[in-house]
């Protein structure tokens, strides 16, 4: 039904009234939708809010310094700029990136794939895209400010390691935290901290490392800084001191130099490490920069092991060092007596097998101080069949073989000592008289590393007080293990290694010191038997390495020395004149006056580094 | 008998509810741009005050004059249309400025307010309670000339609020059902080719944005997240004019216009929000209440079509900005800054005042 309307006739009011409550119930609605936003859920945008706002400005905290006994700095630090990305508009960002990319010299597909990688962590948080900024990239990014608002530029302290590979394996180098790292680290570390990855570096990471700051600043939506809302300060790692003497490294470091070996000089009474060094290096710098897969494959697998930290990582046959070791058993043990005297023809017959003596014209008739002034491997084969393996094992690890010594170093290996146990577990298989004998001058399964030789005999001297090497110099006195030798027994080895080098038979008659009490014992350790280096065709890979492990002065020795020079055919022509250069260095530094006319060393010391030159200044 | 019009007659509690929106506009405004775009807070006095005066003069108006001249403004605004579109200034990447003695207007404003004369006219031109086909062809005819011309600005947001004005004047005037489900189709079938046709990348890029916030959170997600989070984070009492870190650090985008009640809900808080939209109310009551009173159904749709086209800003802006819309770039009457939109929103109660002022049927 239609009704005809005239022009001033109303319509009815009732659809007036339907607009109206559509009107109330719309503007109900959206007071709903309001109040969920703002009363239900405020906390959630709130925090929002304030993440839109706020940024976090890191503030890396520098590692600790590390310096030497005398306060001379081994390692520092140098300023250097890191690239900072700004996330907080990642769309922005992702324009930028090409140019970015090109503007500092990266890969323009690993700087997106490292941007979206992060998309996970806050916004707030910038990513550190280039570290060690050179001049021009700090140019690219301060002229581009006005234009590419998203990058910033972050002065962080990197180490500077020194130069020539110095202490290379005792400082170690640091490196990105990895994923396993951080996961262990109940949340100390986080993505893009930088730890210590090997040697001090990693050993005394927590005191070395810092705690970094931030700047909490407030930004507009165009990332401008508008004010600051707070600092907290980075909190510098700490200085560590380290047991080492500058001095005395520098020479052992620079007699090893172009050989294969490694040196390391304790104190005996104290365990505290005076030097250690492992040759061939590398340059932790190349590491601290950030090293290639190829680059690390190639350290890896240099047949020479650069990475690898002789002193406390090569395990290797001790040879005649071990003759110490025996001889100490035999005087403690009384098996046989001390007076005991052997005929040495220049070789042994023991289970229907010929043993040689290296010295094939024999020794003649010859007791324990002979045996070691000289050397004779007859006499010891004698006293390795009276003991038998299980006292020489015993003794051998009562006297520091066989096990780590604790050093504060990480990746100490522990050496070997042999016995009827260990090849039962080993090889299933019982252990047969005759192998007892090479033992025991040192050969068969026989493996120490330096340090331990250093620690076994540094402990033997001292009445059989064994401290435990350690490089932080804060650790003095340090832990001790106690195996009391008589004091006859000490006589005895101090006066044979006594005569090792100032008896004219000595085997490093050659390296005795005019005016010093110099003590030791050669050793040569055959990495293959006679008959088989003829057999391989006698080459230079199959060389005996050379050892010596010296100490000085006879009475209360002060400092223990051991040296292993490998391939280096002989220990009294190769080891012997460094562990002599060490103990001379040693006391022309403590006593510069009683021996200035000790010569200086045949290849003076290379100036400091630059890092302790500037050190010294200060 | 000559009709007697009194100034002392306007609707005073309608007058009150504008200041009072006013006051609450400044009030943002000032704490929106006083460190960024100071002399804004003065610029939009200047532009209530005068239209405060367009107002008084348009109620003095006899609006059966406007209607019996509604053909000459049509033609005149379809002129002015063409002629933005031919001479107009870019502005924000759009066609829609031209300027007046110096002074950038924007042409399709004052086109709402043609349309509601030339709708009203219509309308008062059916002479049966219900609308025909006929009718409703001539109506879609009179609307979409200038919908399409405004468009092609492109500016959708304005194109958009001429729709409101028909839609709820043939509710008015009597739609069939029938008619309206088949509108509705068809509306639902227009959307794909007007998707493909009509509208521009940045406009499709709203549509998605809006429909997948989730996809696009930090690209064109941005404005409306930022909104969301101005809003969200303001609470019960908000933080205070001139505290709100959204607003004060500019992460609220345009808030001084189409997202001032995003500022507003940061700093005053849902309380602030509340008595916004309870003026907003006052307001569109009060003026479906004039409709009611007007002496014939010229006036009624009059005041009608400006109840639906201010109803539909403010809604549609509301939505907006807690995310329930996309962005259109329609403005908050009275609240958001704008000479143009605050003039077309006085001149548009003045038409409501002019029937008012004439409602007594001797």
């Amino acid at each position: 039904m239609v009704h005809r309307l005239e022009d001033d006739q109303r319509l009815p009011q009732s659809r007036l009234t339907v607009f109206a409550v559509v009107i109330v119930v719309v503007a109900l609605g959206l007071l709903f939708g309001f109040w969920r936003m703002q009363v239900l859920e405020t906390r959630y945008y709130s925090k929002l809010a304030e993440r839109n706002r706020i940024r976090l400005i890191p503030i890396i905290a520098p590692r600790g310094r590390i310096l030497d006994r005398h306060g001379h700095v081994l390692l520092n630090n140098y300023p250097s700029f890191s690239v900072l990305l700004e996330r907080d508009s990642p769309q922005q960002v992702q324009a930028y990136l090409p140019q970015i990319a090109a503007g500092l010299g990266l890969d323009p597909a690993q700087l997106a794939g490292q941007v979206s990688q992060a998309a996970g962590l806050p916004r707030y948080q910038p990513l550190v895209i280039k570290t060690n900024a050179t001049p021009a990239d700090i140019a690219f990014v301060e002229s581009h400010r006005a234009d590419i608002p998203c990058l910033d530029l972050l002065m962080v302290q990197r180490r500077q390691y020194p130069p020539d590979d110095f202490m290379s394996h005792v400082l170690g180098y640091v490196g990105d935290v990895g994923p396993e790292d951080i996961a262990r680290s109940k949340g100390r570390f986080r993505p893009g901290d930088v730890v210590g990855k090997t040697g001090i570096e990693r050993e005394y990471n927590n005191l070395l490392m810092g705690v970094d700051g931030n700047k909490r600043v407030v930004v507009d939506s165009r990332g401008r800084v508008r004010g600051t809302l707070g600092e907290t300060p980075a909190i510098p790692g700490h200085t560590i001191q380290l047991t080492i003497d500058e001095n005395l490294e520098r020479v052992a470091e620079n007699d090893l130099a172009g050989k294969e070996g490694a040196v390391v000089a304790l104190d005996p009474r104290t365990g505290a490490v005076l030097a250690m060094a492992s040759r061939p290096g590398y340059d932790a710098n190349e590491f601290a920069r950030g090293i290639t897969p190829s680059e690390w494959k190639q350290l890896n697998d240099d047949p020479e092991h650069p990475l690898l930290n002789r002193v406390i990582q090569a395990q290797l046959a001790p040879g005649s060092v071990f003759k110490i070791i025996m001889a100490t058993a035999m005087l403690q043990s009384g098996i046989p007596q001390a007076n005991y005297h052997v005929f040495c023809p220049g070789y042994g017959v023991f289970y229907g097998r010929v043993f040689h003596c290296w010295d094939k014209y024999g020794h003649g008739r010859v007791g324990l101080h002979g045996a070691i002034v000289q050397s004779c491997d007859v006499f010891f084969y004698n006293v390795g069949q009276q003991l038998g393996i299980q006292r020489i094992a015993y003794y051998a690890r009562q006297l520091g073989l066989g096990r780590r010594t604790g050093i504060d170093l990480p990746g100490e290996e522990p050496g070997l000592v042999p016995s009827a146990a260990w090849k039962e577990r080993v090889y299933h298989r019982p252990w047969y008289p005759g192998e007892t004998i090479p033992v025991a001058i040192g050969q068969g399964a026989t493996m120490a590393t330096p340090l331990q030789l250093a620690y076994a005999i540094g402990g033997i001297i001292d009445g059989g007080v064994f401290m435990r090497p350690h490089l932080l110099k804060s650790d003095d006195p340090t832990v001790e293990i106690r195996f009391p030798l008589s004091p006859s027994t000490v006589d005895a080895i101090t006066e044979a290694m006594y005569g090792v080098v100032n008896e004219s038979d000595g085997t490093a008659a050659a390296s005795r010191i005019k005016g010093i009490q110099f003590c030791g014992k050669t050793g040569t350790a055959q990495l293959v038997s006679d008959q088989e280096r003829k057999r391989l065709g006698g080459g230079a890979r199959f060389q005996d390495n050379a050892w010596f492990v010296g100490f000085a002065p006879r009475t209360d020795p002060k400092i223990v020395v051991a040296v292993l020079v490998q391939r280096g055919v002989e220990g009294a022509e190769t080891a012997a004149p460094i562990a002599r250069a060490i103990i001379e260095a040693y006391y022309r530094e403590h006593w510069p006056q009683q021996y200035a006319y000790l010569a200086p060393p045949a290849n003076p010391a290379k100036p400091p580094a630059a890092g302790s030159a500037q050190a010294d200044n200060n | 008998m000559r009709e007697r019009v009194h100034t002392a007659d306007l609707d005073w509690v309608l007058v009150a509810l504008v200041c009072a929106l006013c006051l609450l506009g400044l009030l943002e405004l000032y704490s929106a741009t006083e460190h960024a775009m100071a002399g804004m807070v003065w610029r939009q006095l200047g532009w209530i005050a005068l239209g405060f005066a367009a107002l008084w003069l348009l109620s003095r108006l006899d609006y059966d004059w406007l209607l019996d001249h509604a053909p000459l403004f049509y033609l005149l605004m379809i002129g002015a249309l063409l002629l933005v579109l031919a001479v107009g200034r870019v502005r924000f990447g759009a066609r829609r400025w031209v300027e007046i003695g110096g002074v950038p207007f924007q042409v399709s404003e004052f086109a709402k307010l043609v349309i509601i004369i030339v709708l009203a006219r219509f309308f008062m031109g059916v002479r049966t309670d219900r609308l025909t086909l006929k009718d409703l062809l001539k109506l879609g005819a009179l609307v979409g000339l200038p919908l399409v011309l405004i468009l092609l600005q492109p500016d959708l947001g304005t194109a958009l609020t001429l729709a409101p004005i028909a839609v709820v004047g043939a509710l008015l005037a009597g739609i069939r059902w029938k008619h309206a489900l088949a509108l509705v189709i068809l509306a639902g079938l227009a959307i794909p080719v007007a998707w493909h046709f009509v509208l521009k990348p940045y406009q499709k890029a709203r549509v998605m944005t809006f429909l997948e916030p989730q996809k696009h959170p930090l690209g064109s997600g941005y404005q409306i997240l930022q909104s969301e989070i101005a809003v969200g984070s303001g609470g019960l009492w908000g933080k205070g004019l001139g505290k709100g870190s959204q607003n004060q650090l500019g992460f609220v985008p345009v808030r001084y216009s189409d997202f001032i009640l995003a500022a507003l809900g940061e700093e005053l808080g849902f309380a602030g929000v509340f008595l916004t939209l309870l003026l907003y109310v006052g307001l569109l009551l009060r003026l479906v209440q004039n409709a009611r009173q007007a002496k014939d159904r010229a006036g009624m749709y009059l005041v009608g079509g400006v109840t639906a086209i201010l109803g539909f800003h403010i809604f549609v802006n509301s939505a907006m900005v807690i995310g329930w819309m996309p962005v259109t770039g329609i403005p908050l009457p009275l609240v958001s800054y704008g000479g143009s939109a605050t003039l077309f929103v006085f001149m548009a109660l003045g038409l409501v005042m002019s029937v008012r002022l004439r409602r007594y049927v001797n």
